[in-house]
């Protein structure tokens, strides 16, 4: 194991198909909570966070193809233009599984830095669209990469600790 | 560490004596995925291609959606997988609710019952009065052969949950194409209008807000009748009216009502009170500021408004001719000439 000394990098452990579904379902309940006012422009994209990590640590079974799906997805939920959240999800996609390697080299304090870079492009590609179309960006929408960047370490720390719960109840 | 790296081979190697070999190779080269730096296997187009395809897919249907609005039936047929979620998401607000106006206390019922009642009876002397004047307005409006002013009926929606886009200022409401709700129909609270239904779902619909920015709707001056249109502002809870001349005649405090000439806006409804006015010379407009009379941010119970009767068609003749004095020279024109 060359990168031993990094903590998200133990060996890989398997991860069904269920629980990754499970886990994007459960991102876009989250963005589906009614969020209000100053709220709705704290709230991270827990689709995002999710997508992206998946990305990252799966990125044979989770890609561009399935992100820009549950960007259509997010796109009906969210009554926003088709295309545009599977656009922003797409690029999304695409960083997280070119930079696959480099991120898993690199402990959570380096990945947030990382991610925020993706999460900026993201949260840009989107409000782009929008200006395209209507005219006028929201400058408080960009708030929102931040908090998905907090969000990150977190997330990560979470979803590891319940593959590997899933895995010890595998084994026993 | 050496446990957990056998489990999968091990159970792999279980699966191969039922399945064939293909099928194996996939998920344990997936599961070794990080440590290698090269690829036993094709796995099809490369990220770079993917992104491309999935983008150029992405801003084909951003085009074909902005532009046509070709795809509401896609939309509302995934919306059919997307509602459990969102239903599931407003579950605890709507239960915390319901519990807590499940433990209201006795008091308070008595006392809000007591306050409705006196309401009521307000209402009901005021209602009279009213029937009296309407039956008078229409003897005379019969009198004077005019159009009888429209009536509408109201259908009770609820708030389902607010947009959660920080674009946009749109609520969702709990009826749609199946509660015979349609586009353009207008929404009000008890006071005044709230906004417009844009997108009807089966079971939903959304409806965007006044303060939706440049959303506009046709108002009066309720004092002196001074025709104009009110826009959102977009960012605030806030309604502008621009193109007003510096001299026109409008105060602090004047009542905005529906004039009712678009034909979607049914006349008379309060829209906004005028909050601020700013003369400045420099500009040929005033900038105006009103605030929505309705609770436009805060109510949870809403009125769709349905039965308006149709405007009669803009005459043809007028836009043919129109058209003719714009665009078409005369040497066009001339063939067509007797």
């Amino acid at each position: 194991m060359p990168y031993s000394d990094s903590t998200s990098q133990q060996i890989q452990r398997p991860v069904s198909n269920t629980f990754i579904v499970l886990s994007v379902l459960a991102a876009l309940l989250l963005n589906g909570l009614p969020w209000e006012g100053v709220w709705l422009m704290l709230r991270p994209d827990f689709v995002a966070v999710v997508l992206l990590y998946w990305c990252m640590h799966k990125p044979q079974r989770v890609g561009v193809g399935l992100s820009w799906a549950v960007g259509i997805l997010a796109d009906v939920a969210d009554a926003s233009l088709f295309g545009q959240h599977a656009l922003a999800y797409t690029l999304l996609a695409f960083g997280g599984v070119v930079l696959h390697r480099r991120l898993q080299m690199f402990n959570l304090r380096q990945q947030t830095t990382q991610v925020f870079g993706i999460f900026v492009l993201t949260y840009a590609v989107y409000a782009l669209v929008h200006w395209q179309v209507n005219g006028y960006v929201v400058w408080a929408y960009f708030f929102g990469c931040l908090t998905s960047t907090l969000l990150w370490a977190p997330l990560s720390i979470t979803l590891q600790a319940m593959r590997q719960m899933r895995m010890d109840r595998d084994r026993t | 560490m050496l446990c957990g790296c056998a489990a999968p081979f091990l159970k792999d190697c279980r699966v191969a004596a039922t399945k064939p070999l293909s099928s194996v190779l996939r998920p344990l080269s997936s599961d070794m995925d990080s440590t290698q730096s090269f690829r036993f296997f094709n796995r099809g187009p490369s990220p770079a291609v993917r992104l491309v395809f999935f983008a150029v897919l992405s801003l084909l249907l951003l085009f074909v959606d902005a532009r046509y609005r070709y795809l509401e039936s896609t939309r509302s047929a995934l919306s059919v997988l997307v509602a459990p979620i969102q239903q599931l998401a407003t579950m605890p607000s709507i239960l915390w609710q319901q519990a807590s106006s499940f433990f209201v206390t006795q008091h308070k019922l008595v006392d809000e019952n007591k306050l409705l009642h006196q309401r009521h009876q307000l209402d009901a002397a005021q209602l009279s009065q009213f029937q009296a004047l309407q039956q008078e307005n229409q003897q005379l409006r019969n009198l004077l052969a005019l159009a009888q002013r429209s009536e509408f009926t109201a259908q009770l929606a609820e708030i389902v949950y607010a947009e959660r886009d920080v674009f946009k200022r749109r609520v969702l409401i709990n009826k749609g194409a199946n509660g015979d709700v349609r586009i353009g129909q207008v929404v009000m609270d008890d006071v005044g209008i709230v906004g417009q239904v844009t997108r009807v779902y089966p079971w939903l619909s959304a409806v965007t807000l006044i303060t939706e920015k440049d959303h506009a709707v046709p108002v009066q001056v309720l004092r002196n009748g001074l025709r104009t249109i009110v826009f959102g502002a977009g960012d605030t809870s806030q309604l502008s009216l621009r193109y007003m001349p510096v001299s026109s005649d409008i105060q602090t405090g004047d009542m905005l009502v529906t004039s009712g000439i678009d034909g979607i806006y049914p006349p008379g409804i309060p829209v906004a009170r005028v909050e601020k006015i700013e003369r400045d010379a420099a500009y040929p407009f005033a900038r105006i500021t009103c605030l929505p009379v309705a609770g436009v941010d805060s109510h949870r119970h809403l009125l769709i408004l349905s039965g308006l009767h149709e405007l009669p068609e803009p005459p043809v003749e007028q836009v043919v001719t129109a058209k003719t004095r714009k665009g078409v020279s005369a040497k066009e024109r001339d063939p067509e000439a007797p």
